[in-house]
C-alpha cells in the first residue's frame, strides 16, 4: 500500500479550496432561501430554476464590478485585507479531518491535508489569526466607520476567543488528546460529548458564532449602527473574498462542533460515516441560518458584558467541575 | 525539503522584521510584524514542536498583536510617522550591542563540547504531554510564580480601568450624560 506523499498533500490542498470556495457561493443562495422561507417569502426566484442560477449571476456581478480603492487609503494593506481572511479560513481547513480515511486505486488516503497531533489548536490559532482580515481593512481605509468596524473586530475576537478556547479545555481533558481524530476515536467507544458537556456545546456555539462574524454578534458590519464597519469601502472581488471567509470559517465551525461533540464521522445506526458527517455539518450551518432569521442584533456593549461577566466564569466553573469529576 | 524550508522562512522572517523596523508606516510595521510571528510558529513546526509553534500563534498573533492593533487605532495609519534621531550614532551602538550579545549569548552553547539535554523528552509523550511534564515537574516554582504574577497585573488592571465602572453612558440619556460631565 503506497503511502501518501507531497503530491497528494497537494491534491488535497486544492480540493480544500476548490470545494470550500464553491460550497461558501451556494451558501449564499442558501441562506437567502431559508432565511426567504422562514420569513414567508420565496427570496431568489428569477434567474434559473428555483433562483438557482443566483450563484453564477452573483459571480458574473462580483467580478465585474469596479474594484474601487479611496484615495486616501493605504493601497497595499487595503489591497491584503481580504486576502488574509479568506487564507486563514482556508488554512485553518487544513487540520481538519471531514471524512474517515479511505483507500483509492490502492492508495491510503488519510482525509486530513495536514495531520498535526494538535489539531484543534491549530485551527483556533488560525482562526485567531483571521482577525487580521477585518481589523487591517478597517484601519487602512482612512474611513470612520471602518475604524470602529476594526475596533470592534479586535475587542470581540480577543474576548470570544477565550471564551472558545476554554470551553473546548473540559473535553479535552476528558480525551487526554488535542488531535481532532483522537477526539473521533473517543466518540466511537463513548456517547456523543454533547450529552457529557452540554454547557461546553452552548459556549462553544455561542463563541463560534461570534468568531465568524454572524448574527446576533455580526457587530462588526451592524449596517444600522456603523455601515458595513470593516467592509464600508469594499467592493467587487474583494468584498467577495470577505464572504468567501466568513462562509469557509461557518464551515469550519460546525465541522469543529460535529467532530468534537456530535460524534463525528462514526457510523449512526444505519448511517455510514461520510454521510453522518455531512448531515451533521449540514444542521449546524442550517442553525446558524435559523439563529440569524430568529435573533436581533446584541448592542456591542451587552455583548462584552456577555463574554466576560457571563460566558467566560460559566467555561471556568466548567473545566474545574470537570476536572474534580475526572480526579475522583 | 526542511533546508529550504528552513531558509525561505528564514529569509522572510528577517524581512519582514526589517520592514518592521525600518517602515514609517504604522499599518506596514504591525502587520509585517505579525506576518513575522506566523512564519516563526513555521521554524517551530519544521522542528517538529507542532505545540510551541502553535502556542506561538496563538499567543503572540491573536492575543499580543492584537492589543499592538488596538493601540495603533489612536494614530493617524495613512500618515507616516516622523521619529526624532537625535543620535543615530548611540542607537546604532546600542542596538548592534545588543544584537551581538544576543548571538554570542545563543551561539556559546552549541560551541561547547559537553551539552547535553537535563531533560531529555519522555519517550512516548506527544508535544504537549512533554511540555506538561517539565513544567509542572521541574518548572513548577517558576510556573506558580508567574502565574501569580499575571494575577496581580490582571487585577491592578481591572482597578485602573474599573474607575466609574457603574456608570454605563450606553444607559443613560443625554441629560444625563451632560450632568455627569458637569460634575467630573
Amino acid at each position: 500500500m503506497m503511502e501518501v506523499t507531497y503530491l497528494g498533500i497537494i491534491i488535497k490542498a486544492i480540493l480544500i479550496l476548490a470545494i470550500i470556495s464553491a460550497i461558501a457561493g451556494f451558501g449564499t443562495y442558501i441562506e437567502r432561501k431559508v432565511l426567504a422561507f422562514m420569513q414567508r417569502r420565496l427570496g431568489p426566484m428569477h434567474v434559473g430554476p428555483y433562483g438557482l442560477l443566483q450563484i453564477a449571476a452573483d459571480g458574473i456581478k462580483l467580478f465585474t464590478k469596479e474594484d474601487f480603492i479611496p484615495q486616501n487609503a493605504n493601497k497595499l494593506m487595503f489591497m491584503v485585507a481580504p486576502v488574509i481572511t479568506a487564507a486563514t479560513a482556508f488554512i485553518a481547513l487544513s487540520a481538519v479531518p471531514v471524512f474517515p480515511d479511505f483507500t483509492i486505486f490502492g492508495i491510503f488516503v488519510p482525509s486530513i491535508a495536514a495531520d498535526v497531533n494538535i489539531g484543534i489548536l491549530f485551527v483556533l490559532g488560525m482562526m485567531a489569526a483571521g482577525l487580521y482580515g477585518p481589523l487591517l481593512a478597517g484601519m487602512s481605509q482612512a474611513n470612520k466607520w471602518g475604524i470602529i468596524g476594526a475596533a470592534r473586530t479586535a475587542a470581540q475576537f480577543i474576548s470570544y476567543e477565550v471564551v472558545t478556547g476554554l470551553s473546548l479545555l473540559a473535553p479535552i481533558m476528558m480525551v487526554g488528546s488535542l488531535s481532532l481524530i483522537d477526539f473521533n476515536h473517543y466518540n466511537e467507544t463513548h456517547p456523543w460529548m454533547v450529552f457529557m458537556q452540554p454547557v461546553a456545546f452552548v459556549l462553544f456555539l455561542i463563541a463560534g458564532f461570534a468568531e465568524t462574524n454572524r448574527t446576533p454578534f455580526d457587530l462588526l458590519e451592524n449596517e444600522a449602527e456603523i455601515i458595513a464597519g470593516y467592509a464600508t469601502e469594499y467592493s467587487g472581488m474583494r468584498w467577495g473574498m470577505f464572504f468567501i471567509g466568513e462562509y469557509a470559517n461557518m464551515i469550519t465551525v460546525s465541522v469543529l462542533a460535529s467532530i468534537i461533540f456530535l460524534g463525528g464521522y462514526t457510523d449512526l445506526w444505519f448511517i455510514p460515516g461520510w454521510l453522518a458527517i455531512i448531515l451533521k455539518i449540514a444542521f449546524m450551518f442550517f442553525l446558524m441560518l435559523w439563529v440569524r432569521a430568529s435573533w436581533p442584533h446584541v448592542r456591542p456593549d451587552q455583548f462584552m458584558w456577555l463574554a466576560w461577566k457571563v460566558l467566560m466564569p460559566l467555561a471556568v466553573i466548567n473545566v474545574v467541575i470537570t476536572g474534580i469529576v475526572i480526579m475522583v | 525539503m526542511i533546508p529550504f524550508a528552513f531558509y525561505l522562512f528564514a529569509i522572510l522572517i528577517t524581512g519582514l522584521f526589517l520592514v518592521t523596523v525600518m517602515s514609517k508606516n504604522v499599518l506596514y510595521a504591525m502587520t509585517s510584524l505579525a506576518a513575522g510571528m506566523v512564519l516563526i510558529s513555521g521554524l517551530f513546526f519544521i522542528l517538529g514542536a507542532d505545540f510551541l509553534g502553535v502556542v506561538q500563534l496563538i499567543v503572540y498573533v491573536g492575543a499580543v498583536m492584537a492589543v499592538y492593533a488596538f493601540a495603533m487605532m489612536f494614530f493617524d495609519v495613512t500618515r507616516d510617522v516622523e521619529e526624532r534621531h537625535d543620535k543615530p550614532w548611540l542607537v546604532f551602538l546600542l542596538g548592534g550591542g545588543i544584537a551581538v550579545t544576543l548571538v554570542v549569548i545563543f551561539a556559546a552553547p552549541i560551541m561547547g563540547e559537553t551539552v547535553h539535554a537535563l531533560y531529555p523528552p519522555v519517550a512516548g509523550a506527544t508535544n504537549p504531554q512533554a511540555v506538561g511534564l517539565v513544567l509542572f515537574t521541574k518548572y513548577l516554582l517558576p510556573f506558580e510564580v508567574a502565574s501569580v504574577m499575571l494575577l496581580v497585573a490582571m487585577i491592578a488592571g481591572i482597578i485602573l480601568a474599573g474607575k466609574k465602572m457603574e456608570i454605563s453612558l450606553s444607559a443613560m440619556d443625554e441629560d444625563m450624560i451632560a450632568d455627569t460631565k458637569e460634575h467630573a
